[in-house]
């Protein structure tokens, strides 16, 4: 076997095909929900503690900081649960051919982009 | 002899088992919290508070804690072993991600059962 083998990782000249670009998000919304785990309970806490507090964490919805930190946690687990299970499917041999896969990775960016807006608009 | 390198994790099935039951877990109560909270657009404090003051929801819910940090283990672990290569540096961050999230579950715990 050839020893050193040709590398390819310049991200200037490489072009990341849709599903690897699904599955590298899996990965960064996937870090970035496991940062904001405590940050979550915190809000369930303050949420259930009192009206009041519960009032507080309403109108605190409508700081724009806040709703930005809040529409990106909401894209991250969005697009987390819908890659995964398109992850679930594909260890089940469901969808592997590369016609499919595109397919599906099309279907993950566009669920969890429009759920995103969809609840965003929604909730505000 | 056996000759094999330390990387501070186990090798096999099991964690990606794991991963995988619990994102199922996860699924099923992000839906069931999901479909609440459409449902009760009008709820209010006191709807949101009667329904975390069940014992099955709080039971659920910290069924559910404990698979989100188990499977927050596996991957965190995972981006760990691919991107930072010197031993120590290694298991100081295992060690770090291990108290984040076992910080979380007390936590969890409080909150959830605290109501």
């Amino acid at each position: 076997m050839q020893k050193t083998r040709p590398k390819h990782l310049d991200l200037r000249v490489i072009k990341f095909p849709l599903p690897a670009i699904v599955s590298g998000l899996h990965r960064i919304s996937g870090a970035l929900l496991a940062l904001s785990i405590p940050f979550v309970l915190y809000a369930l806490e303050g949420s259930l503690s009192s009206a009041e507090r519960f009032e507080a964490f309403r109108a605190c919805l409508g700081n724009p900081l806040v709703k930005l930190f809040l529409l990106v946690v909401l894209w991250g687990f969005l697009h987390h649960a819908c890659a995964g299970t398109r992850f679930l499917f594909l260890d089940m041999h469901k969808g592997v051919d590369l016609k499919t896969a595109r397919l599906t990775s099309w279907i993950v960016m566009i669920v969890s982009l429009s759920l995103t807006a969809a609840i965003g608009a929604y909730a505000w | 002899m056996v000759n094999r390198i330390v990387v501070g994790a186990h090798y096999g099935l099991r964690d990606w088992l794991v991963q995988r039951a619990t994102a199922v877990i996860m699924l099923v109560y992000a839906v069931a919290v999901g479909a609440f909270v459409l449902f009760a657009a009008k709820a209010g404090y006191a709807d949101w508070q009667q329904l975390f003051s069940c014992t099955w929801v709080k039971v659920l819910t910290t069924v559910t804690v404990l698979a989100l940090l188990w499977h927050a283990w596996v991957g965190i672990r995972d981006i760990w072993m691919d991107y930072v290569q010197p031993l120590g540096l290694r298991v100081t961050l295992h060690v770090l991600t291990i108290v984040w999230l076992v910080g979380s579950l007390v936590y969890s715990v409080k909150v959830v059962w605290g109501v």
